[in-house]
């Protein structure tokens, strides 16, 4: 087999399967990061949205908790499938890629909304009381009070949470999308050997996530621990 | 005019009634003080007066303005000129002693931030922690926290202060400390509405007692009245345990 290996690398490591696997690679990492960030912003606003006291936001309450609910639970194939053909019959022309990075951002959202709940939750109830008792609007009382008391408690499951969240963009082949694991299975089809493909496919992702862990670490000690050095 | 005037407040928590219709007056520049048995209410009083606990029934009237507590509005006024100590001191966690006691103003009531600071710096010093601004809460004693609590909320400039068992977890020393920097306020002529286990201090510094019972006001007087000649049987018998103590 190492024979094999060898004689075919350079072949395999040729400048089109290069672009071929940098285009894939670009693609799982935009699906990544796109879901990532707007899922982490979009999630914020839905666990701020859950906290809120009054009456006339109960519908946007609901909305929102019906929202986390739904979409921690649907498959994340499911939702790619549920997009990619409500799209289909509304008769818009989109990508698959758009699909693609539509469902990602609501899995992204209902996840980490829960996440950032969990740690509002954490923050002591005598800290929002005297939050309130000063006058401090909500957002206010999440900004300077609570987020900077809860960030240790949502940083590790939100990386954890990306990392698997990297490697589930893989389901996006699913429905055509050029990323990673298509990629991989392209290549394989024509021929060149599983180990040399899905080896290299595997060092891309792995060369994805690692600087998220090291980012997750980072803000741990820079975030987590900001008031008690 | 009153300076506070309680209104047949009632309050439960879950299903428990905690506060069966407290009516109660304040003049300005008054201390009054709540005392009675664990659960009688008071701290759920205190709770319910700076709009933390929606009460079932009942309204405060501010110089006259009522205040409704189902009103945002209104009540974001009320605790505009209240400020409130906590049993728990519940200090912001994540900032420093300094940052605890100038966020409020500099944040919320929107002042000069130098000034703000030079107060703060002032007030703490008053309370004798002059050398600990950049400590966080968990690396000070009961007592400092307790001490910066109160700077806290004087830094507010309240109209009207609640203080909610502001020595029941300290060690006796540390209930002087605290006392000391309340009399010292007392001076001040701030309308205060104090729950208290200390009947000797209570007694010293109030002008009017007030005795709770199953969230109801039982008796309410001059300090000397209700220690040395209550009238309700309940009263009696608190004030008799108690001082027996």
């Amino acid at each position: 087999m190492w024979q094999r290996l060898t004689e075919e690398a350079p072949q395999f490591f040729g400048y089109y399967n290069l672009v071929f696997l940098a285009e894939a690679a670009f693609a799982t990492f935009a699906l990544s990061a796109v879901g990532c960030v707007l899922g982490f912003l979009l999630g914020f606003v839905i666990a701020v949205v859950r906290r809120t006291l009054a009456w006339e936001l109960v519908p946007l309450r609901s909305l929102a908790f019906l929202f986390t609910e739904f979409f921690r639970r649907v498959p994340f194939l499911v939702t790619l499938m549920l997009v990619f053909f409500i799209f289909q019959a509304l008769g818009a022309n989109i990508s698959v890629f758009t699909v693609a990075l539509i469902s990602v951002v609501l899995i992204a959202t209902a996840f980490i909304a829960e996440i950032i709940r969990a740690g509002l939750e954490s923050v002591h109830r005598n800290q929002w009381d005297a939050a309130a008792a000063m006058n401090f609007s909500l957002w206010q009382t999440i900004w300077y009070v609570a987020m900077p008391q809860a960030w240790k408690i949502v940083i590790p499951p939100a990386f954890s949470f990306f990392i698997l969240f990297i490697k589930d963009t893989a389901l996006a082949s699913q429905i055509g999308v050029l990323e990673l694991t298509y990629a991989a299975k392209v290549l394989n089809n024509k021929g060149f050997s599983a180990v040399l493909v899905f080896g290299s496919v595997l060092v891309l992702y792995f060369a994805l996530s690692y600087p998220l862990t090291r980012l997750g670490m980072w803000m741990e000690t820079r975030l987590a621990t900001r008031g008690h050095r | 005019m009153r300076h506070v005037d309680i209104v047949d407040l009632a309050a439960s928590y879950a299903d428990t009634p905690v506060l069966d219709g407290i009516t109660l007056g304040i003049d300005r520049g008054q201390i009054v003080s709540l005392i009675g048995p664990s659960g009688s209410g008071k701290s759920t009083l205190l709770r319910v007066l700076m709009g933390l606990l929606p009460p079932e029934r009942g309204h405060v009237e501010l110089d006259g303005e009522r205040i409704d507590y189902g009103k945002r509005d209104q009540v974001r006024r009320l605790r505009d000129r209240f400020a409130i100590v906590f049993q728990q001191y519940n200090l912001f966690q994540n900032m420093t002693v300094l940052n605890n006691v100038t966020i409020a103003p500099v944040k919320i009531k929107k002042r000069d931030r130098g000034e703000v600071e030079r107060e703060a710096k002032e007030l703490l010093a008053k309370v004798g922690l002059a050398d600990k601004l950049a400590a966080y809460p968990d690396e000070l004693s009961g007592g400092q926290q307790q001490r910066v609590a109160v700077a806290r909320a004087l830094a507010l400039k309240p109209e009207v202060l609640l203080l909610d068992e502001v020595t029941s977890s300290l060690d006796p020393e540390l209930v002087k400390e605290v006392l000391d920097t309340i009399r010292l306020l007392a001076n001040e002529g701030m309308t205060m509405l104090i729950v208290s286990h200390e009947m000797g201090f209570v007694r010293e510094v109030s002008a009017k007692v007030v005795f709770m019972d199953a969230g109801r006001v039982v008796e309410e007087g001059a300090p000397a009245g209700i220690f040395d000649h209550p009238q309700e049987a309940r009263t009696q018998e608190f004030v008799e345990k108690i001082l027996r103590h």
